[in-house]
């Protein structure tokens, strides 16, 4: 039963990453109908970045701590400017070109990032530097590192400090209105144009600290991390009920937990045949049931239409 | 108040609205009627910046409004209550009013706006937490002009307000179309129910295949051979 309940934790911890990421697709989803699949790829050059930063202050002679939070407001900073370049560049020309084009370009953009990336800081596999002390609990037979609570902590406040926004703010009301029906919100006056860039720049923004949790997590950084990344944090948005907050963070959050279980147990099911490297089987598979069953996801868009 | 010149909508090759010109005074309330097709919503939605003209001028106390972004004809002071109502069904009804307001930053006096729009419509005050989509059809209606007076816009466009209603709903609806244009709202009303929109207007404008084909007072419309012939089933 240890192994259970061990999972389950570090399921939750993988998990929030993956409903941060998820939140990025499934906010530009909801408001656009576009699936960014570049989102991966801000959530690589977000780690990429902060490695970068904080090794160059440190080397500086800079506090770890200081450097730290140098590196995170960094990373953030320039994944919040490449999600509204990204926006601006290759999808508003789009805007009203038939859907699989943006989608093509999508994928352009993302082959685009990850060779811009490969260029800047090479093919080799970097360690990210190590920002929280090591420490490490146990709770009735499980066992947990600090690092993993801060992660879970620090995502359930995003989405937290996300829900308010989009739910208590004129910026987030007009969000709302303008995924549930553009031409009508731009009659009350607001401007699409800026609600899709905000789309972009605040998931960009929880893509960059998804970016540096898997970095500080794993402890090392690539410029292809994104692209798997990307798919399970999409598969997470699907899960939940793509366009819809709740759904992504719910969806994020039962994917972890899926893939750890699947992980633990994977061996013992088929008699020793499959290990635990064939964990990511289970994402897929999980795409692949929800999209042939329940393609609306646990949370499918209830229209709520009746005349 | 409101002056459009040589106004011309197409979709493609197909020409909805070719190069019409009329003018909606200050405080009255102009009805635009016709046929099906004939052109009304889109000379509607033109004039909102909703759809591009592709050619033609509009101008509205003055400035020219033809060209500006969409977002800003609020500004300007003209509301749409477009067709079909398009009221944001998974926001409440009171959100719903409250982005009627979205350009406003006068908190205290959207807050009496919005018990106007309840002294309206009692129906919406008793819903006002419901979501929008689960009202019924007179109940989206009135929630769609509920929001577009909570803008104060100068001028209203109501663009077929009757449509898809039972009788008893329209008749409730257009007390207080008359109500707010007694007021001294100035309306431009797009109808296909050419009676009742000519009684509720001081001058109406018939429009044909994209053309205006009539225009006058209401009154002399109603009393119009043509006119009673093609639109009012006599």
């Amino acid at each position: 039963m240890d192994i259970f309940f061990q999972q389950i934790i570090n399921g939750l911890v993988q998990g929030s990453i993956y409903a941060l990421v998820a939140l990025g697709y499934t906010m530009v989803y909801g408001i656009m109908g576009l699936i960014n699949f570049a989102h991966g790829e801000v959530v690589m050059i977000g780690t990429l970045v902060a490695i970068t930063v904080v090794g160059t202050l440190v080397d500086a002679g800079m506090p770890v701590a200081l450097a730290g939070l140098g590196g995170v407001s960094a990373s953030v900073l320039v994944c919040m400017a490449l999600g509204w370049s990204l926006e601006r560049v290759a999808y508003r020309p789009l805007r009203h070109a038939p859907r699989l084009t943006p989608l093509i370009t999508a994928i352009g953009m993302s082959i685009v990032l990850q060779n811009l990336a490969m260029m800047i800081w090479g093919r080799n596999y970097l360690t990210f530097p190590s920002l929280l002390p090591r420490l490490h609990f146990e709770l009735g037979g499980t066992h947990f590192t600090f690092i993993q609570v801060v992660i879970v902590v620090v995502s359930a406040a995003t989405m937290g400090g996300l829900l308010l926004l989009v739910y208590r703010t004129r910026l987030g009301m007009a969000m709302r209105a303008t995924a549930q029906n553009p031409a009508v919100a731009s009659l009350m006056g607001v401007n699409i144009n800026r609600v899709i860039a905000a789309a972009f720049v605040i998931g960009s923004a929880l893509a960059a600290l998804a970016g540096i949790m898997v970095g500080t997590y794993y402890e090392i950084a690539h410029y292809q991390m994104g692209f798997m990344l990307g798919l399970k944090a999409f598969t997470a948005a699907v899960l939940g009920g793509i366009g819809n907050m709740a759904g992504a963070m719910l969806g994020g959050v039962l994917l972890g937990i899926i893939e750890a279980l699947g992980a633990g147990y994977i061996g013992d099911l088929t008699g020793g045949f499959l290990g635990s490297h064939y964990q990511d089987i289970f994402a897929f598979v999980v795409l692949i049931v929800v999209l042939m069953f329940k393609p609306s996801g646990l949370f499918g868009e209830k229209t709520g239409d009746r005349a | 108040m409101l002056e459009v010149t040589g106004l011309h909508v197409a979709y493609g090759g197909i020409q909805a609205v070719r190069s019409i010109t009329f003018h909606v005074r200050e405080g009255e309330t102009v009805a635009l009627i016709g046929a099906n097709g004939a052109g009304k919503t889109s000379t509607l939605k033109a004039i909102a910046r909703v759809l591009d003209a592709v050619g033609g001028d509009v101008h509205f106390c003055g400035d020219k409004i033809s060209r500006i972004a969409p977002h800003q004809v609020i500004r300007k002071g003209i509301a749409l209550v477009p067709e079909g109502r398009g009221v944001f069904p998974r926001l409440s009804v009171r959100e719903n009013l409250q982005m009627g307001a979205f350009v406003r930053h006068d908190a205290v006096d959207v807050e009496k706006d919005l018990k106007m729009v309840f002294e309206y419509f009692p129906r919406l005050r008793e819903r006002e937490s419901q979501l929008a989509g689960t009202l019924s059809g007179g109940e989206q209606q009135m929630l769609a002009i509920g929001r577009a007076l909570m803008g104060r816009p100068k001028m209203l466009l109501l663009d077929e307000p009757s449509m898809g209603l039972a009788p008893i709903m329209v008749q409730k609806i257009f007390e207080v179309i008359r109500a707010v244009a007694a007021t001294g709202m100035t309306t431009l009303l797009v109808e296909q129910n050419a009676r009742l929109a000519l009684q509720s207007s001081q001058r109406g404008y018939v429009l044909e295949s994209g053309a205006i084909a009539l225009n006058g007072d209401s009154a002399e419309l109603l009393d119009d051979p043509k006119v009673r012939a093609a639109y009012l089933g006599e």
